[in-house]
């Protein structure tokens, strides 16, 4: 693995061609003998679909452990970016991806990874709640077993449901349909659902953005007893989340280059120097909703 | 002067000029186009009104339960092993092929294989009788068997359609999660997909039966020589069955038969009026369950 250059200060050069350096956006503020563990190393990741292209030359570096919180607004490429991670994009039509992302080291799109193993150790939880039509017991208990992790299912389960803080809600009504949840809860299921298989990743796309707000706050309360045991990448396009959840935050934005507006990464570093010190005129507009 | 061709505004609002003409050829073709609608309905009601009326006096307990000269039960029991033994080849076939439509086929697969099953629904069912005749009866016997291939023919498109539309309306959600879980996607199929989409799987199966039950062509080629007397469920001699008997009857010339024909076409009738009718109440219960 090719660590990130430590003269750079966190602050993003806007690469504008797939000749993109590789160390760009992976910049950090710590000391220079402190070397943060990279599990994704995205460099000069282009990404189109059909004509269109989608995402241009990012340069990301996502660390072990920590939450980071992907904002910006909409259209401007963040939730490619995150589906690409778990190559949950390959099978969109006309989906094409240049540059390299590598994942602890090992290149994601090389010839001979599997993408069932990918998403094995990558897990992603949805916008929308999408529980299966069956009981909440089984919608967890539902990946072990295809898996093969049918020992100590039922400690399984319950560890799951205790790590999405629903055990207390659901534990006396776990053969009822999981349709019958709130949707709050029925987030936090899939959550459930996402670690009773132990990835090491865990990608969210907007995970509260159905929910009212207590429901939201559930969830954030969640992921922040999730942090140190799972890397986390969450997309959202709340900032207050971003801030109140995120370790580090990357900005990204629309930006009109040539003729069409692609997805660009402006910014990424600390999310307390984001929101208080942001480097980019452009990232100081957006979170303090002088956007547009 | 002539008229002005801008109407006079302050003029009374009454249909002035041709409208009143084109409001009448506007209200015939209305009126021409429910008569058409209202012809459909009752061409059914008096083929039902007919059928009830002449064979409701033949039904008794001993028509249905007993074999010739005083019953007819053999008939029925044949028709049944034959339905039962096409819909047992027909099924799984068609239930890959929408499974192969919806899960796995690009789009110029879907779009070809669409006008295959097509063009196998128009194929008329004496063309079948005839190819099952000399793949499987010239030079053999007569066979149940053989009739059930030709009818599973008839059957096939129209499970395989009836299962792709019910396919399609499993939520793209569902698909996502248990891809996103590392799950391999027959795996999803089977404990998903498949379960979620059942109601509607079952109900294309009842109309592809109610179909196929009432087909004769294939039958006089490939069971129409059997004793009307036994109760036989062996699929591999000539059955009697309910289709080539009413024709028999209709042949012959005898008032008796002819009675005989009336009742064995009003359980027909009645099988398939019901079937449909059931199905399709199942159909729109589980597309509700589905869009919820």
């Amino acid at each position: 693995m090719n660590p990130p250059d430590q003269a750079v200060p966190s602050r993003v050069r806007i690469q504008t061609g797939a000749t993109a350096l590789p160390t760009g956006a992976t910049g950090t503020t710590a000391a220079p003998a402190f070397q943060p563990e990279l599990v994704f190393d995205a460099r000069g990741v282009s990404i189109s679909y059909g004509a269109k292209q989608a995402l241009a030359a990012v340069n990301l570096g996502i660390r072990r452990g920590e939450i980071t919180a992907l904002i910006g607004p909409s259209g401007c490429g963040k939730t490619t970016f995150l589906r690409s991670l778990n190559r949950m994009n390959d099978s969109v039509p006309g989906f094409r991806i240049e540059g390299s992302v590598l994942y602890h080291g090992h290149e994601l799109y090389g010839g001979n990874v599997d993408q069932v193993e990918v998403r094995r150790r990558i897990g992603m939880v949805f916008q929308k709640p999408n529980p299966f039509p069956k009981s909440i017991y089984d919608n967890v208990a539902w990946a072990p077993r295809n898996l093969g992790l049918r020992r100590g299912l039922d400690e399984r389960v319950e560890t799951a449901l205790r790590g999405a803080a629903l055990w207390d809600e659901v534990k006396d009504r776990l053969k009822d349909s999981a349709l019958g949840l709130s949707g709050g809860q029925q987030q936090r299921l899939c959550i459930a659902r996402a670690i009773a298989i132990e990835p090491d990743v865990l990608l969210l796309d907007e995970p509260a953005s159905a929910l009212d707000p207590i429901a939201t706050g559930a969830i954030e309360d969640l992921m922040h007893s999730l942090k140190g045991r799972f890397t986390i990448v969450i997309v959202t396009h709340n900032m207050q989340q971003a801030a109140r959840v995120a370790d580090r935050t990357a900005f990204f934005s629309l930006e009109t280059g040539g003729e069409k507006p692609v997805g660009t990464l402006i910014e990424v570093g600390d999310t307390t120097q984001i929101f208080s010190d942001p480097r980019d005129p452009r990232t100081r507009d957006y979170v303090t909703g002088r956007f547009g | 002067m002539s008229a002005p061709t801008i109407p006079d505004p302050s003029a009374p609002l009454t249909p002035s000029g041709n409208l009143r003409r084109r409001q009448l050829v506007s209200r015939a073709a209305e009126l021409v186009a429910t008569a058409a609608a209202i012809a459909a309905i009752a061409v059914l009601a008096i083929v039902i009104w007919t059928v009830a009326s002449r064979g409701i006096k033949t039904i008794d307990l001993d028509f249905v339960f007993t074999g010739y000269p005083t019953g007819v039960g053999p008939m029925l029991l044949g028709t049944i092993v034959i339905s039962l033994v096409a819909t047992l080849i027909a099924m799984p076939i068609g239930v890959l092929i929408a499974l192969f439509l919806t899960e796995y086929a690009g789009a110029r697969g879907v779009r070809s294989m669409k006008m295959v099953l097509d063009l196998l629904n128009g194929l008329p069912s004496i063309v079948l009788g005839v190819f099952v005749f000399a793949l499987l009866v010239d030079h053999k016997q007569q066979s149940a068997f053989a009739g059930a291939v030709a009818l599973a023919i008839i059957e096939l498109p129209l499970i395989a359609r009836g299962s792709q539309e019910v396919l399609l309306l499993v939520p793209k959600g569902l698909r996502e999660a248990s891809d996103a879980l590392g799950v391999a996607r027959w795996r999803s199929v089977v404990t998903v997909i498949l379960p979620t989409a059942l109601g509607g799987i079952v109900t294309a199966t009842v109309l592809a039966v109610a179909r196929a039950a009432g087909e004769t062509a294939p039958l006089i080629l490939a069971s129409s020589v059997f004793d009307p007397k036994s109760f036989s469920v062996n699929p591999f001699e000539a059955l009697p069955n309910v289709p080539v008997w009413i024709y028999k009857l209709s042949e012959e010339g005898n008032p008796e038969g002819f009675n005989e024909a009336w009742g064995m076409s009003l359980l027909l009738v009645s099988f398939i009026l019901f079937a449909s009718l059931g199905a399709r109440a199942l159909l729109a219960r589980s597309k509700r369950k589905l869009s919820q």
